[in-house]
């Protein structure tokens, strides 16, 4: 069968998903779980779980770690920010959509990057170009709308981590 | 000790999503709301669901909070993103006082003109 690799990763997650959420041993919870994950897997393995090798490099998960450290950390940050600007009385916001550049090329690495800057301090990203590798990005306190100085101060510090996770 | 902290996660996750709240009033135009509320009620929502989790622990309750954090975390910034971008492309500009708009200066294709306005 076609895309093995990927179905069997997508089969996994899911019935993994599936025993979290239903969180019984239970053996008929097992089968239907069992039964509906191997659906799952069959439609939709050449969609999800592209390329199923990166699934089982460890180094990815120890990068994949330091991600999670550092979104955490990041978000929390977001959060006071806005804290900080909302009860302002002056409302201190310099608004506008800026364009940045990015060396991440894969799907995956598109989706994880556009959430990251989603939930980071003052930026919401608008739109992304995948052929030319360019985000539009609103940004509530525009610092530069030069392309390379804003993708230097947006941008780079995550795109180093999220390429060793996912590309 | 596991309940009060239980109960300062959820008091500080109740609090980051009134300044959301707060915020989805306060902006002047979607984006910067989109901002505001995605932000804070994201983490104060992921808050009040940790809380959960500590409260309850390894049962079928807490262990459901834990999955609906990794959900809420993969799902909202995608749905402010749709927002965003389907505003824009229906033609909601940013505000007056805005300092750039570099996607409306680089949309020329017939597919993203604005429908209106």
């Amino acid at each position: 069968m076609r895309y093995l690799r990927s179905r069997v990763v997508t089969f996994c997650i899911s019935y993994a998903l599936w025993l979290t959420l239903s969180f019984s041993v239970d053996w008929q919870h097992l089968l239907i779980g069992l039964l509906v994950s191997l659906f799952a897997a069959f439609l939709m393995g050449d969609m999800f779980a592209e390329q199923a090798h990166k699934w089982f490099s460890p180094r990815r998960y120890l990068w994949f770690m330091i991600y999670v450290f550092v979104f955490t950390w990041e978000c929390f940050k977001a959060n006071l920010d806005v804290a900080r600007r909302v009860l302002n009385p002056h409302l201190p916001i310099n608004p506008g959509i800026v364009k940045v550049k990015t060396i991440l090329k894969t799907e995956s690495g598109l989706t994880f990057l556009a959430n990251f800057i989603t939930l980071t301090p003052g930026t919401l990203s608008v739109d992304v170009n995948r052929e030319e590798g360019v985000l539009y990005i609103h940004w509530i306190d525009v610092k530069t709308q030069d392309v390379e100085e804003a993708s230097r101060i947006i941008v780079s510090k995550f795109e180093r981590i999220l390429k060793e996770v996912l590309e | 000790m596991t309940d009060l902290l239980s109960l300062i996660f959820i008091v500080v996750g109740i609090t980051f999503d009134l300044f959301g709240s707060i915020g989805l009033i306060r902006m002047p135009d979607i984006y910067n709301r989109l901002q505001a509320s995605t932000k804070c009620v994201t983490l104060g929502t992921c808050g009040i669901l940790f809380g959960v989790f500590l409260k309850f622990g390894f049962t079928a309750a807490g262990v459901k909070a834990l999955v609906c954090i990794i959900f809420l975390l993969l799902t909202a910034p995608v749905a402010a993103h749709a927002l965003a971008r389907g505003a824009h492309r229906s033609g909601v500009r940013p505000c007056k006082g805005s300092a750039c708009d570099k996607y409306a200066e680089d949309d020329t294709s017939a597919a993203t003109k604005p429908l209106k306005g």
